[in-house]
């Protein structure tokens, strides 16, 4: 029994809330944007850990398990993340952008539902989990009273690439300054000629393509998948990104660390705790500070 | 002085149940057994999708873990009459004995038990604006699962088996006919048009001397209440409770019912439970008779397993093509309480 | 003359932006009073200042003597303060007396319980409702459309049902949120009939915001004129319509118009 707050624990914390962030980072931007809880988000990251399972099988026969693999199969979990991410947004939410926003609510609802359940009905996929290949060999260091894997770098790295990549996009690029114009004011965006169901589109893609990516580190890390892997992991993102502060991108990442690591200890206390954590946090966060730790105080519209 | 017309839906119901009664006698033997199961679950998922209206039609909120109430209800039913008080299992007939009494108390009291849970995950998202509700009781759908599969008491993973079958289709016309009536008399109130009108507009609402929040939790608890009620006629129907039955999937089905019938409208509730009901088990049966063929080396079989891809796309096309549903926000004659004309 | 609302020194601020600055000012009880000042000056803040909107940064509100800065909104309406909106709020897909009603729902008396059994004394206060409501109708000419859903209501009928469900709530005073807002002249003199009516058989106070200088000088019997947050003039509407400071401020740029 590992004790609380142990340098294991906070290792895995650290691996389990990359996944997080790259999920939640997807989530707030397109809160932020659109103001839709895409429940489908989720659905994207077992997309993403599928399509890195099919990856590895149409390239192992090229290229042995190491790096590079690694590196070919991330790209292709990103490229169909992305992909889906943005068809969902043409056909279901793209028509009812101007409608209630109840209406994309339940539509994002129903894209989900299809999602999982086309993928375990669909016979070459089956609802079955399958087990994850090892697409690098898996080498063990110690560290103090932890144990590391070359995975553990991997998810860091990976994570901490992409995030980084994000956060110079959104703050120094004319592309991320249309971002954030968009997600304040759209018809003022609109007339000031920024494109903005392109920049919508944009937001999707980043954020499937982030999604895919945690789908492939989530494969790697704990090796099984299943067409319904993704509602559980979907929900605890979008909670950390509640916590960080929804619509805020570093509010995100810290959520999603935090998140990942209040999880792994309360697990090595209780496993039922471990899976409950996620909406203590949540019940929490909307008792005592809705807006979450980096959000800020918004004024309704009157 | 015109007359309430309450009577009209009593006698509506008296009729469908003495008619269901007659088809199902074993000498007519129109309705056989798995008929009636079939007609006894429509009823059940009436409760569900009328009282999941309550929340995401009337008050416009939106719950995505009806089933989670509902499982709720039947763990804390099913232990009272089948691990606590270990009632046998009734003799077949019509009337109400002693045994039926006390498991129509424990429905009740698994009603409120589902009723004091949605007040605890309903409080601290309904005070405020926003998605939050949605994201509560889809974690709490989900939860509830994990909470079930972990708490040997009530069977852990294999689930609450041996439960007795008190859920007849007397006990079970009766309880839905009541909640409709408690729905119905409750949205035609002045409580209701308060609902109604944080539904249409929460600002004017509050300005209008609405205590918001008050008014979304009640919707919220008597919903989820209901759902309890219908989870519990459920599981003593099935004679079994079991984790899977519940979380965001099924869920997503009373869902889908609500949005087919049509957001606000609890005629379109009640015929969309009816008839997406029946349509599922003739989804099945058909589905089940599909040969499998061959595609290339692949064996493909065509299973019951789209019935519920289907129902994702049915649902997607209804928010595209018709958002308002079948009834959009009318109500059937019968469901309507005429006022009192003056004079 | 004895204030009914009262503000004391209320400041808002959203972020580094001033909103309001630094208002004291008393309303008195019966009067129609106005408060004018261009687009952007401030005047719909400090409506939703007083209706629990937002909270003032600063300052505070009395009304009828007690503290009201802070309460909820539903919490100052049944204090009696009601108010209407500039951009229309109405309960679309509800019936024009369903309007009404659920501005009376927070007088009604029956519980939960009594209402789920209809009982007697439920279906007594019910009736009672729907006469009073059905009075509010027939004043604002709303008779024909009462079973209407208000959503296919025309304009000019919209704008006199805001006001008839503000008036449901049984305020004393009620604040109008430029109440011409879009109509044309005949409903504009209209409606200053209307609202000298509603001041005189409702016995409320009545505190408005409008741009529409002709409707302010000829309804209201006291201004305060407004400009960036800031109180420009205040007193009796001939003699600050005369006030050079208003007339640059504001009928400089305006005043062709009306």
């Amino acid at each position: 029994m590992a004790e609380l707050f142990s340098l294991q624990q906070i290792v895995n914390g650290l691996q389990l809330g990359s996944i997080y962030a790259l999920i939640a980072l997807g989530y707030t931007m397109v809160y932020g944007i659109v103001r839709l809880i895409n429940f489908a988000h989720g659905d994207f990251y077992m997309i993403g850990a599928y399509a890195a399972y099919a990856a590895f099988f149409l390239f192992n026969a090229y290229i042995a398990p190491g790096n590079v693999l690694v590196f070919i199969v991330l790209i292709v979990a990103m490229l169909v993340g992305a992909a889906v991410a943005m068809l969902s947004n043409k056909f279901a939410y793209k028509p009812l952008r101007y409608k209630p926003k109840l209406s994309s609510l339940v539509t994002a609802i129903g894209v989900s539902m299809f999602i999982e359940y086309f993928f375990s009905a669909f016979p070459p996929i089956g609802p079955s989990p399958r087990g994850f290949p090892e697409v690098l060999p898996k080498v063990m260091w110690t560290m103090g009273s932890a144990q590391v894997s070359n995975y553990v770098v991997i998810d860091l790295v990976v994570a901490a690439a992409l995030m980084t990549g994000l956060t110079l996009l959104v703050q120094k690029s004319p592309l991320g300054r249309a971002m954030r114009a968009v997600s304040q004011d759209k018809d003022a965006a609109k007339l000031m000629g920024i494109n903005v169901e392109g920049i919508i589109s944009f937001t999707f893609l980043i954020g499937g393509a982030f999604a895919g990516a945690a789908g492939l580190l989530a494969g790697l890390t704990y090796p099984r998948i299943m067409p319904y892997m993704g509602i559980l992991p979907g929900l605890k993102a979008f909670i950390a990104a509640v916590l960080g502060g929804i619509g805020n991108i570093p509010g995100a990442m810290l959520g999603a660390y935090i998140m990942g690591i209040a999880e792994t200890t309360a697990n090595a206390y209780n496993s039922l705790l471990g899976e409950g954590i996620a909406f203590v946090i949540l019940i929490l966060v909307l008792l005592v500070r809705p807006t979450g730790i980096l959000g800020e105080k918004t004024a309704d519209k009157i | 002085m015109g007359t309430i017309k309450l009577p009209r839906l009593l006698i509506a119901a008296l009729i469908f149940y003495v008619v269901v009664t007659i088809l199902s006698l074993d000498q007519v033997h129109i309705l056989n057994g798995y008929f009636m199961v079939i007609i006894n679950r429509s009823l059940i998922f009436v409760i569900l999708a009328a009282s999941l209206n309550l929340i995401n039609g009337i008050t416009g909120q939106f719950s995505l873990g009806h089933m989670g109430f509902a499982a709720v209800g039947a763990y804390v039913s099913g232990t009272i009459t089948t691990l606590v008080l270990k009632l046998p299992a009734p003799q077949p007939g019509f009337w109400i004995t002693g045994p039926i009494f006390i498991f129509m108390i424990a429905i009740v009291i698994g009603g409120i038990a589902a009723g004091l849970v949605g007040f605890l995950i309903g409080f601290p998202s309904l005070r405020l604006k926003g998605d939050y509700l949605a994201i509560m009781t889809l974690g709490f759908g989900e939860i509830i699962r994990t909470i079930l599969n972990n708490i040997d008491y009530v069977g852990g993973p294999r689930g609450l088996l041996g439960i007795p079958k008190f859920s007849t289709f007397t006990t079970i016309t009766l309880f839905t006919f009541l909640i409709i009536v408690l729905l119905r008399n409750l949205v035609q109130s002045s409580h209701g048009r308060a609902m109604l009108s944080i539904r249409e507009n929460e600002l004017a609402s509050e300005l209008c001397g609405i205590d918001t929040t008050r008014y979304k939790v009640m919707g919220f608890v008597i919903g989820a209440f209901c759902a309890g009620v219908a989870g519990g006629l459920l599981a003593h129907l099935l004679q079994l409770a079991h984790p899977t039955q519940y979380g965001f999937l099924p869920s997503a089905l009373v869902l889908i019912m609500v949005y087919a019938g049509g957001m606000g409208s609890m005629t379109g509730s009640i015929f969309a439970a009816f008839s997406l009901t029946f349509l599922t088990e003739g989804l099945r049966v058909a589905f089940d008779n599909i040969p499998s063929f061959r595609i290339g080396t692949m064996d493909v079989r065509i299973g019951t397993e789209w019935v519920m891809v289907i129902y994702a796309i049915l649902l997607i096309l209804i928010m595209l093509f018709r958002t308002e549903g079948i009834m959009g926000m009318r109500e059937a004659k019968l469901l309507i309480i005429e006022e009192k004309k003056k004079k | 003359m004895s204030a009914l609302l009262s503000i004391q020194g209320m400041s808002h601020y959203f972020g580094g932006l001033k909103a309001v600055s630094d208002f004291t000012f008393d309303v008195p009880e019966g009067v129609i009073y106005g408060l004018i000042g261009p687009n952007g000056s401030g005047k719909t803040t400090t409506f939703n200042l007083i209706s629990g909107l937002y909270t003032p940064t600063t300052g505070k509100i009395f009304f009828q003597g007690k503290e009201i800065t802070g309460h909820r909104p539903f919490r100052i309406v049944q204090g009696g303060i009601a108010r209407t909106f500039q951009n229309l709020r109405i309960f679309g897909n509800l019936s024009v007396i369903d309007n009404i009603r659920v501005a009376r729902h927070y007088t009604v008396k029956s519980g939960l319980f009594t209402s789920l059994l209809r009982l007697p004394s439920f279906l007594q206060e019910e009736a009672d409702v729907r006469e009073d409501a059905m009075q509010l109708i027939r004043m604002f000419h709303l008779e024909d459309r009462a079973h209407d859903q208000a959503k296919n209501l025309p304009y000019g009928a919209l704008r006199r049902l805001e006001i008839a469900r503000a008036l449901a709530t049984k305020p004393k005073l009620v604040l109008l949120d430029e109440p011409a807002a879009g109509m044309n002249p005949k409903e504009t003199d209209d409606l200053m009939g209307l609202i000298r009516r509603v001041r005189d058989e409702f016995k409320v106070t009545v505190f408005l915001i409008e741009h529409h200088m002709k409707l302010v000088m000829n309804v209201c019997e006291r201004v305060k004129v407004i400009d960036f947050g800031e109180t420009i003039a205040e007193g009796d509407p001939k003699v600050v319509g005369k006030d050079p400071k208003v007339l640059e401020a504001y009928l400089g740029k305006r005043g062709a118009e009306c």
